[in-house]
C-alpha cells in the first residue's frame, strides 16, 4: 500500500490531494466558525484574514496545480506522496509520514511547502501523530503565520480539557508558537493556567512565561503579575520554573522575593536538579542586597596579609582608606538567621550528583559564606575534577579564580591538580594554573619538582606554559628565584626552540628583579643571539643586553654590530629592540657604537612599517645633539636608562571574581548578554522583616512533615499536592475544604496569633492570598492525616477514643472565629469556648462537628466535666463528648461534640456539668456553618443550578465594601461565613461557591458576579428557602463590609 | 537558555539540529569548525566558544559533538551537564550513543529532545519518567506497532511527574524482585620513575540494577563506613540520613542507575596492585632505543589481576618497534604513536616482560621528553579501599527480594612516569 503511494503521481492524483488540502483546511476552521465553541473575543479580528488566507489558498493551489500539470515532467513534485499519506484516513499512514516529516526536519531539510497537509492532522486522535504534528508546528509556524491560526483553537480546546497532560502541552505548544497575532489568547491561556489544580500545568504556564515576554515584551507588566503570583505557590515542581521566569523577565524585581524567600530556602532540597542551580544562582545575588558582609570584621586583617602577596599598590591604599571607617564602625557581626537559613540549606547540595549544582552551591558559598565555611566546598570541587573533561575545564577555571582570593582552602588538594600525560592541553594549563596559584614557601619545592617533570612533556604548547609557571612561582617567592633561574638557564641549551625562547622570556623578566648579580647569564643570552629565532626571544635579548649593556661593556656592541647586518630581515618587534639598543649603546658608550648606530637609523628611515620609521626619526632627534634639538635631549640617558620597575606577573585569573562564579561571563572574562552584576554588600542591612510571613513558617511545619513520615514511608514531603495525582481537579480540593484550618493544631496556636483579628484587617491582598493558600494546604495535609486516623480508629475503638484522638490533634485555631459558651466569671473559673471546626464529624456524617475548649482559670482541678439534659427541638440530635475525668488548675483541654441541627439555626440547648456544678449552656449555628463543600465541576454547577431556579433562587444586588477589591477578597469573605468550596470558573468576573447542607445534603449554590465600580450581584440556589435567605444575608454582611 | 543543538560527527557533517526556539541559521556552527580546526585533537576543542551574538557550548562524547548555542548568560555548568544528560539518555535508550543510532532512531531522538527542555529550559530528564512519556524502541514493540498502528507515547501524565519521588514510576511489577549493586572502584594514580606513588586516590561509584515491584524502600549500611570521605548522590537518597546515621536510605528508581559516588583521597589508604619496572632509552647515535617494561604483582589482597593493558604514548621521532613480550601481544601504531601491549592475567609466578629495540626516524635528534605508561587492569570481586557492604533492608514491600552486591577494582587514570 505504502509503496503504491510512493509511485509518482499523475495528474488525477494531484487534483485530488489539492480538493482534500483544501477541505482539509475548511475542516479545520470549522470549529472556529462555529459560533457555540470557544470564546469569541478574538475571533473577530481573526476572521477576515482568515478567510482572505483561505481564498487566497484556494488560488494558490489552483496556479500551482497548473504549473504542476505544465511541469510534470521537469519538476518532480516531491512531497506529494506526503501529502496523500496524510490526507488518508489511516492512522498508520499519517504516523509514517509524521515520521518522515520529522526526519527531514532533524536533518535540516526545507518541509514548510507540507504546512497545510500538516496542520489539519493538529487534531488528530493518535497521540503520536498529534505530537509529531506540535514538532512541525512549533519549528514553521513562525514562518507561516496565517495557517498557523488554524490549529489555534484546537489548542484553545485542548486548555479545557480534563486530563492535565494535554492541558499542559497544549499551553506549551500554543506558547511556543511565536506569532505575534495571538498574544492576547497566550496571555489569558498562561493567566489561566497559573491558576490550574495541577502544579504541573502551572508549571507549563511558568515555562511559557519567558516565551510570551521574548515574542512580546510589551506585555513585561502582566506576566510581572503572573510570576508574582505563582512564586508563591507552594509546590517544588513549580518553583524551579517560575524563578527561571524571574530571571528572565524581571530579575531585577527582588522586592518580589521577600515574601519567598523562606520558602524558597526550605523547599530547595527537594526542587529538581535543574531549578536548584536557578534557585541558589538567584538567591546568591538576593542575599548580596539584603544581608551584611559576614567577613567585614575579620577580613580586614587577615586578607590583607594576603592581599599584598598579588595586590598592586593603588588597591592597597584603597584598604588603607577603607580600613579606619571600617574599624569605626565596627560592630559585633551577627549573621542574619535568614543568611544562615541559606547556607544552612544548601549545603547538602554539594553532595549532588549535578556538577551544575555542586559548581553553583560553591559559588554560593565562596560568595557568601564568612571565611571559615567557604572551605567546604573545597572537597567538592576536586570530585567533579573527575567528571567529563569540558566539566573539568569549567571548574577548574573557576577553582584558578577561588584560589588566588582563598589559597589555603585548595591547599590540602594540591596532589589532585597534577597533570597527567593525558589530559588534554587546555586542561593542563589550567591546573599549571592552580598549582602557580597555590605555590608558597612550604610547598614550592614540591611543585617545582612536579614542574620538572612537566617541561619534558610531549606537548610544546604545555611545556611553554610550564616555563612560564616556573617564572611566575620565581617571580612570587622570593626564596626559589635563584634556583629556578638556574633551572632555566639549563633550559636554553634545550633542543627545542620554542622551550628555549619561552625560557628567555622568562629569564628577561626574571633578571630585571636583580640584574647586578646575573651578567654571566646576559652573556649566555647574548650568544644564543645568533641560534634562536622566534622573535620574542630575539627581541628580549636584544632588550636585555641594552638595559645592561653596562654589565657586558664589551659584548654589546659586537652584538649590535650583528644585529646591523641582519636588520633588514628581522621581525618588527626585533627591529624595535635593535633601534633601542643603538639609541642605549650611543648614550652609554658613544665612541664605539657612533657609526653603527648611524647605519642602524637610517635603514629604520626607510624601513616598510611607519612605526619603525617614526620611532628611528624620534630616537634620531632624541640622541643625536643638533641645533634644533630641544631641551629633551639634556635627558636623553634619563630617559632611556631610568630604573624600570620589574614587571609583575600575575594570574590572568586575578580579580576575575567580580564576576559571579559558575557564570559565562566569569568564564569569558566579559560581560554575556542578560548577565546580572553581583551586587556589593550593602553597608547596613535592609530591614530583614519583609521577609516574615504572617503564616506558620516552614520550619514549624516540618516537625509535622516528620510525624508524616514516620507513618506513611515516603522521603520528601515537602510537596504535599504532588500527591493529588493525574485524577487531580475536583477529588483533591474535595479534601481540601471539608478539612478545616482548626486541624492545623497546635502549629497554629503559636505563631497564628499574630495573623488573628488585628493581623486580618491590615493585611496587604497579597498577604491574605498567602495565607489562604496556606490555609488549604494546611486543611488538605490536616484532612488526609485525620481521615487516616478515622478509618484506622473507627471500627475498633469506641467513642471516647476517638475523641481523644481528636483532642490531641486539634486545637483551636486563630483564624477560625471561636464562640463564648461560658464566660469564666459565669462560670466561676471555668471557662468555656466552641467554635465549628468544619471537619467532617466523623461517626456521624450528618452531624456538625463543634470544637469545644475548656479552660480552667481556678485554682483547683475541675472533675468529671460532662453534659447532661440536652433540650433539643424535634428531630435534633446530639452526640457528646466523653466525659473529662480532670482538668487540672490552669490547663486547658479540647474535645469535639456532633450536633445534627436538622438544617435549622435553632439552638441546641444543654447543661454542662462538672462534679460540683452544672451550667445552662446553648450552642446557635450560624446558617454558614450548616453546610459542607460540595465538589462540582463548572458543568455541573451551571446543571444544578438550572434545576434550582424560580423560588429556590434568591437574587439580591450589592454594592462590594472598600476592601473586597478582588477576587481573593471575595472567595475569602464567602469561605470564611459559609462552609462552602469554590467551583472552577472561566469568567474572572464571577465566583461561584458550591455546598450541601449537612443533615439533608440540600445542594447549596452561590454565586458573586462583580460588575464595574464596586458592584456585585448575589444569587444564591438552594431548596431550602430559609438556610438560603439566611446565607444571602450572612453573605451581604461580609461582603459590604 | 539552550536556544538549538546540533550533532556533529567527527568528520564534521551536521547530522541533526534540534531548535527550542526561534531557528538559528546552522552557519552559526562555522565559529565551531574553526576552533575544531584550531584544537587539532577534539578534545582539545574549548567547550566555550564565542561569536558575536551567540555562545557555542559543546561537548564530545562518543566521536559525536554536541553543540548547543546559547544568547544569553547562563551556567556553562548547566548546559553542559544537561547536554551529558542528553548523551546518556540516548545510550540508556538505543543501547549506544552513536551517530548510526541517533539516525536510525531519529523520530524517537526528536520527540525525545521534545520532551526534555522546553523553551531550552530542562522539564524531564528523569529517564523514569520519559520512559512513560516516550517508551524506548524494542524490536517486539516495534513489529506490535507496526501491525496494530499502536504508537510508543504514553497518553497520560508520568505519575513521577508529579509525585516527590520524580525518579520513580509507578506501579512497577515483577515477577522476579532483585537488586543488584556493583560497588566498582577506580585507581587513579602517578607513580614516578623510581615506583614511588606521587599521588593517588580512589574514586569509587556503586552502581544499582533495581527490579523491585511497587514502593520499596531501601537501605544499605556498610561495614566501615568511615572509609567513605567524600559522597554525592542520586537525588533519592536521603541526605540526613546519611549526615546522621551514615546509612544510604532510600526509594530507589525503576532500574539501571548510579545510586553513589564516592571518593577515597588519603594516600596512605590506597593501595598500588601492581609495580612496573620499566626503562626506554634512546641512543645519542643510530637512530634507535630500547625498551624493557616488566610488570609485577603488588597489594592485590591475594586476587588475581586481570585484563592488564599497558599503553605508552611514544615521541614521535619513533618509526617503528621491535619488541619481544614474554606474554600477551603488543601492537605499535606509527601513525598515532601508540604502542599497546595486552598482557591479560597477571601471572605472579611468571612475571610478563616485554623487551626490544625502537628504530627513530634517521637523522632526527634523540627525542628528549620520556614518555609515559597508562596502566588499565581489572581485579574481580575485590574493593581495593577495603569498602564493605553490611547489609540491605528493603521497607514499604512485603515480597522477599533477591539482593547481590559484587565488587570490582579497575585502574582509572593510573600512570608511570618515566
Amino acid at each position: 500500500m505504502q509503496k503504491l503511494l510512493q509511485l509518482p503521481v499523475n495528474a488525477v492524483n494531484i487534483v485530488k490531494g489539492v480538493q482534500g488540502v483544501t477541505q482539509g483546511q475548511e475542516e479545520a476552521l470549522s470549529p472556529v466558525l462555529t459560533p457555540d465553541s470557544g470564546p469569541q473575543n478574538w475571533y473577530s479580528a481573526v476572521q477576515p484574514e482568515e478567510l482572505r488566507h483561505l481564498r487566497s489558498g484556494g488560488t494558490e493551489d489552483r496556479s500551482a496545480l497548473e504549473e504542476g500539470l505544465n511541469s510534470v515532467q521537469t519538476q518532480p513534485l516531491r512531497h506529494d506522496d506526503l501529502k496523500e499519506m496524510l490526507d488518508s484516513n489511516k492512522d498508520s499512514l499519517k504516523l509514517e509520514a509524521m515520521k518522515r516529516i520529522v526526519a527531514m526536519i532533524a536533518r535540516g531539510k526545507n518541509a514548510s511547502d507540507l504546512f497545510p497537509a500538516v496542520v489539519k492532522n493538529v487534531a488528530c486522535k493518535n497521540i503520536e501523530v498529534k505530537k509529531l504534528v506540535y514538532v512541525y508546528l512549533v519549528r514553521y509556524a513562525e514562518e507561516q503565520q496565517d495557517l498557523a491560526l488554524l490549529s489555534i483553537s484546537t489548542f484553545q480546546r485542548g486548555l479545557k480539557d480534563p486530563n492535565q497532560l494535554i492541558r499542559a502541552s497544549a499551553l506549551r505548544v500554543l506558547s511556543s508558537i511565536r506569532v505575534t497575532i495571538i498574544v492576547p489568547i497566550m496571555m489569558l491561556a498562561i493567566k489561566e493556567a497559573a491558576s490550574d489544580m495541577s502544579p504541573y500545568v502551572r508549571k507549563t504556564a511558568a515555562h511559557a512565561i519567558p516565551k510570551l515576554h521574548s515574542l512580546d515584551p510589551e506585555q513585561k507588566d502582566q506576566l510581572i503579575e503572573v510570576i508574582e503570583k505563582l512564586l508563591a505557590d507552594k509546590t517544588t515542581l513549580v518553583a524551579g520554573s517560575v524563578v527561571m521566569a524571574f530571571e528572565e523577565v524581571c530579575p531585577d524585581r527582588i522586592d518580589l522575593i521577600h515574601k519567598n524567600y523562606r520558602k524558597l530556602c526550605n523547599l530547595l532540597i527537594d526542587v529538581e536538579e535543574w531549578g536548584q542551580v536557578v534557585i541558589i544562582n538567584m538567591l546568591t545575588r538576593y542575599a548580596r542586597t539584603q544581608f551584611l558582609n559576614p567577613n567585614i570584621n575579620e577580613s580586614l586583617l587577615e586578607e590583607n596579609s594576603e592581599k599584598a602577596f598579588y595586590a598592586s599598590d593603588d588597591e592597597e591604599e584603597e584598604d588603607k582608606k577603607a580600613e579606619p571607617a571600617t574599624l569605626a564602625k565596627r560592630k559585633p557581626y551577627v549573621m542574619d538567621p535568614d543568611h544562615r537559613l541559606l547556607l544552612r540549606n544548601t549545603k547538602p547540595l554539594l553532595q549532588s550528583r549535578n556538577a551544575a549544582v555542586v559548581m553553583a552551591v560553591a559559588q554560593l558559598y565562596f560568595h557568601l559564606a564568612p571565611k571559615a565555611e567557604v572551605g567546604i566546598i573545597a572537597k567538592a570541587l576536586v570530585r567533579l575534577m573527575r567528571s567529563h573533561s569540558e566539566v573539568q575545564y569549567v571548574v577548574l577555571q573557576n577553582v584558578a579564580t577561588m584560589s588566588i582570593k582563598r589559597r589555603g582552602m585548595f591547599e590540602p588538594y594540591l596532589k589532585s591538580f597534577y597533570i597527567r600525560s593525558t589530559d588534554p592541553t587546555q586542561i593542563k594549563v589550567l591546573k599549571l594554573e592552580v598549582l602557580t596559584n597555590l605555590a608558597n614557601e612550604t610547598n614550592i619545592s614540591t611543585i617545582l619538582r612536579e614542574f620538572q617533570t612537566y617541561i619534558k612533556s610531549m606537548d610544546k604548547d604545555f611545556v611553554a606554559a610550564s616555563i612560564q609557571a616556573i617564572g611566575r612561582c620565581a617571580t612570587n617567592i622570593g626564596e626559589v628565584r635563584d634556583t629556578c633561574l638556574n633551572g632555566l638557564v639549563q633550559l636554553l641549551s634545550n633542543r627545542d626552540e620554542l622551550v628555549v625562547a619561552e625560557s628567555v622570556v622568562v629569564i628577561k623578566k626574571l633578571l630585571q628583579m636583580q640584574p647586578e648579580q646575573h651578567s654571566d647569564i646576559i652573556k649566555h643570552m647574548a650568544k644564543l643571539i645568533d641560534n634562536i629565532q622566534v622573535p620574542m626571544a630575539r627581541a628580549s635579548i636584544l632588550w636585555l643586553i641594552g638595559e645592561y649593556c653596562e654589565h657586558v661593556p664589551k659584548i654589546a656592541p659586537d652584538v649590535l654590530r650583528k644585529m646591523a647586518k641582519s636588520f633588514t630581515n628581522e621581525e618588527d618587534i626585533v627591529k624595535l629592540q635593535i633601534i633601542n639598543l643603538a639609541a642605549k649603546l650611543y648614550l652609554t658608550n658613544s665612541k664605539q657604537s657612533k657609526l653603527l648606530t648611524q647605519y642602524v637609523l637610517n635603514l629604520a628611515k626607510y624601513d616598510q612599517n611607519y612605526d619603525i620609521r617614526d620611532r628611528a626619526r624620534f630616537i634620531r632627534q632624541l640622541i643625536v645633539p643638533t641645533d634644533k634639538s630641544g631641551a629633551l635631549s639634556k635627558y636623553a640617558k634619563k630617559l632611556f636608562l631610568a630604573l624600570k620597575p620589574a614587571p609583575v606577573l600575575e594570574s590572568p585569573f586575578k580579580d576575575r571574581d567580580h564576576f559571579q562564579l559558575g557564570s559565562l561571563s566569569h568564564l569569558l572574562n566579559a560581560k554575556a548578554a542578560g548577565y546580572q552584576e553581583l551586587p556589593n554588600w550593602p553597608e547596613s542591612a535592609p530591614d530583614p522583616s519583609v521577609r516574615n510571613v504572617e503564616i506558620p513558617d516552614w520550619s514549624k511545619c516540618s516537625s509535622r512533615k516528620d510525624r508524616k513520615e514516620k507513618k506513611v514511608e515516603k522521603p520528601f514531603y515537602s510537596d504535599s499536592e504532588g500527591e493529588s495525582g493525574p485524577t487531580e481537579s475536583a477529588d483533591s480540593e474535595s479534601d481540601s475544604g471539608s478539612g478545616s484550618a482548626s486541624a492545623s493544631g497546635s502549629d497554629e496556636s503559636g505563631s497564628g496569633s499574630e495573623s488573628e483579628e488585628s493581623g486580618e484587617e491590615t493585611e496587604s491582598d497579597e498577604e491574605e492570598e498567602d495565607e489562604e493558600e496556606e490555609k488549604k494546604k494546611r486543611k488538605k495535609l490536616d484532612k488526609t492525616k485525620a481521615k487516616k486516623q478515622c478509618i484506622i480508629n473507627f471500627d475498633q475503638f469506641d467513642m471516647n477514643k476517638i475523641t481523644s484522638v481528636f483532642s490531641q490533634t486539634l486545637a483551636p485555631s486563630g483564624s477560625i472565629k471561636m464562640y463564648e459558651l461560658l464566660h469564666r466569671i459565669k462560670g466561676e473559673g471555668l471557662a468555656v469556648e466552641y467554635c465549628f471546626s468544619r471537619q467532617p464529624f466523623s461517626p456521624e456524617p450528618n452531624m456538625v462537628a463543634v470544637q469545644i475548649q475548656f479552660t480552667n482559670n481556678t485554682n483547683s482541678e475541675t472533675k468529671n466535666l460532662h453534659i447532661e439534659d440536652p433540650r433539643l427541638q424535634s428531630g435534633m440530635r446530639i452526640r457528646e463528648f466523653a466525659e473529662i475525668d480532670v482538668l487540672a488548675a490552669g490547663e486547658s483541654v479540647t474535645v469535639v461534640m456532633g450536633i445534627d441541627f436538622c438544617d435549622s439555626t435553632q439552638a441546641a440547648n444543654f447543661q454542662l456539668c462538672t462534679h460540683t456544678r452544672k451550667f445552662f449552656v446553648s450552642i446557635q449555628p450560624p446558617v454558614g456553618e450548616l453546610m459542607t463543600p460540595a465538589f462540582l465541576t463548572e458543568n455541573d454547577f451551571k446543571k444544578e443550578q438550572g434545576k434550582l431556579m424560580g423560588m429556590n433562587e434568591i437574587l439580591e444586588k450589592l454594592t462590594l465594601g472598600e476592601k473586597c477589591v478582588n477576587e481573593h477578597v471575595i472567595v475569602e469573605r464567602v469561605t470564611a461565613t459559609a462552609n462552602l468550596s469554590r467551583v472552577p470558573c472561566g469568567s474572572d468576573k464571577e465566583c461561584r461557591f458550591a455546598g450541601k447542607t449537612v443533615s439533608s445534603g440540600c445542594l447549596v449554590l452561590v454565586t458573586v458576579t462583580t460588575k464595574e465600580g464596586g458592584g456585585a450581584q448575589l444569587t444564591v440556589n438552594c431548596e431550602k428557602m430559609l438556610i438560603g435567605t439566611m446565607l444571602v444575608k450572612d453573605i451581604l454582611q461580609a461582603l459590604s463590609q | 537558555m539552550i536556544h538549538s543543538l546540533f550533532l556533529i560527527n567527527n568528520a564534521g557533517d551536521l547530522f541533526l539540529e534540534k531548535h527550542w526556539k526561534s531557528v538559528i541559521s546552522r552557519s552559526i556552527c562555522d565559529y565551531f569548525f574553526e576552533a575544531r580546526e584550531k584544537a587539532v585533537e577534539p578534545d582539545n576543542v574549548p567547550p566555550v566558544i564565542r561569536s558575536p551574538h551567540h555562545y557555542l557550548i559543546n561537548i564530545y562524547r562518543e566521536k559525536i559533538f554536541f553543540v548547543s548555542v546559547i544568547q544569553t548568560e547562563v551556567p556553562p555548568l548547566f548546559v553542559i551537564e544537561f547536554l551529558h544528560r542528553v548523551a546518556e539518555t540516548f545510550q540508556d535508550y538505543f543501547g549506544e550513543c552513536s551517530e548510526t543510532t541517533i539516525k536510525d532512531n531519529v523520530v524517537i531522538v526528536y520527540e525525545l529532545l521534545e520532551e526534555m527542555l522546553d523553551n531550552g529550559f530542562p522539564l524531564a530528564t528523569e529517564s523514569n519518567i520519559l520512559k512513560e512519556l516516550i517508551r524506548p524502541p524494542t524490536i517486539l514493540r516495534s513489529m506490535v506497532n507496526t501491525i496494530t498502528g499502536s504508537s510508543n507515547v504514553g497518553e497520560t501524565l508520568p505519575t513521577g511527574q508529579l509525585s516527590s519521588i520524580p525518579w520513580r514510576r509507578a506501579g512497577v511489577k515483577y515477577t522476579n524482585n532483585e537488586a543488584y549493586f556493583d560497588v566498582v572502584e577506580e585507581i587513579d594514580a602517578i607513580l614516578d620513575k623510581s615506583g614511588t606513588t606521587v599521588f593517588a586516590e580512589i574514586q569509587g561509584v556503586i552502581d544499582a540494577c533495581v527490579k523491585l515491584s511497587g514502593m520499596p524502600d531501601l537501605s544499605l549500611s556498610f561495614m566501615n563506613p568511615r572509609l567513605l570521605d567524600d559522597v554525592s548522590f542520586h537525588p533519592c537518597v536521603r541526605y540526613k540520613r546519611w549526615e546522621s546515621e551514615r546509612v544510604i536510605s532510600f526509594i530507589p528508581p525503576d532500574g539501571n542507575f548510579q545510586l553513589m559516588s564516592y571518593h577515597i583521597s588519603a594516600q596512605n589508604l590506597v593501595a598500588i596492585p601492581i609495580y612496573v619496572k620499566q626503562n626506554i632509552s634512546f641512543f645519542e647515535t643510530g637512530s634507535s632505543g630500547r625498551l624493557d617494561i616488566t610488570v609485577g604483582p603488588k597489594q592485590t589482597m591475594g586476587k588475581t589481576v586481570e585484563c592488564l593493558v599497558v599503553t605508552v604514548h611514544m615521541p614521535k621521532v619513533v618509526l617503528s618497534a621491535n619488541l619481544n613480550a614474554t606474554q600477551g601481544t603488543y601492537n605499535y601504531d606509527p601513525v598515532t604513536k601508540i604502542l599497546l601491549w595486552d598482557i591479560g592475567k597477571l601471572n605472579p609466578q611468571k612475571l610478563p616482560n616485554l623487551k626490544g629495540s625502537l628504530s627513530l626516524q634517521s637523522g632526527a635528534p634523540k627525542p628528549e621528553e620520556s614518555p609515559s605508561l597508562n596502566i588499565d587492569l581489572k581485579i574481580q570481586q575485590l574493593a581495593i579501599s577495603g569498602l564493605k557492604v553490611n547489609r540491605l533492608d528493603m521497607y514499604g514491600e512485603k515480597y522477599k527480594p533477591f539482593k547481590g552486591v559484587k565488587y570490582v577494582t579497575k585502574a582509572g587514570k593510573f600512570q608511570v612516569r618515566t
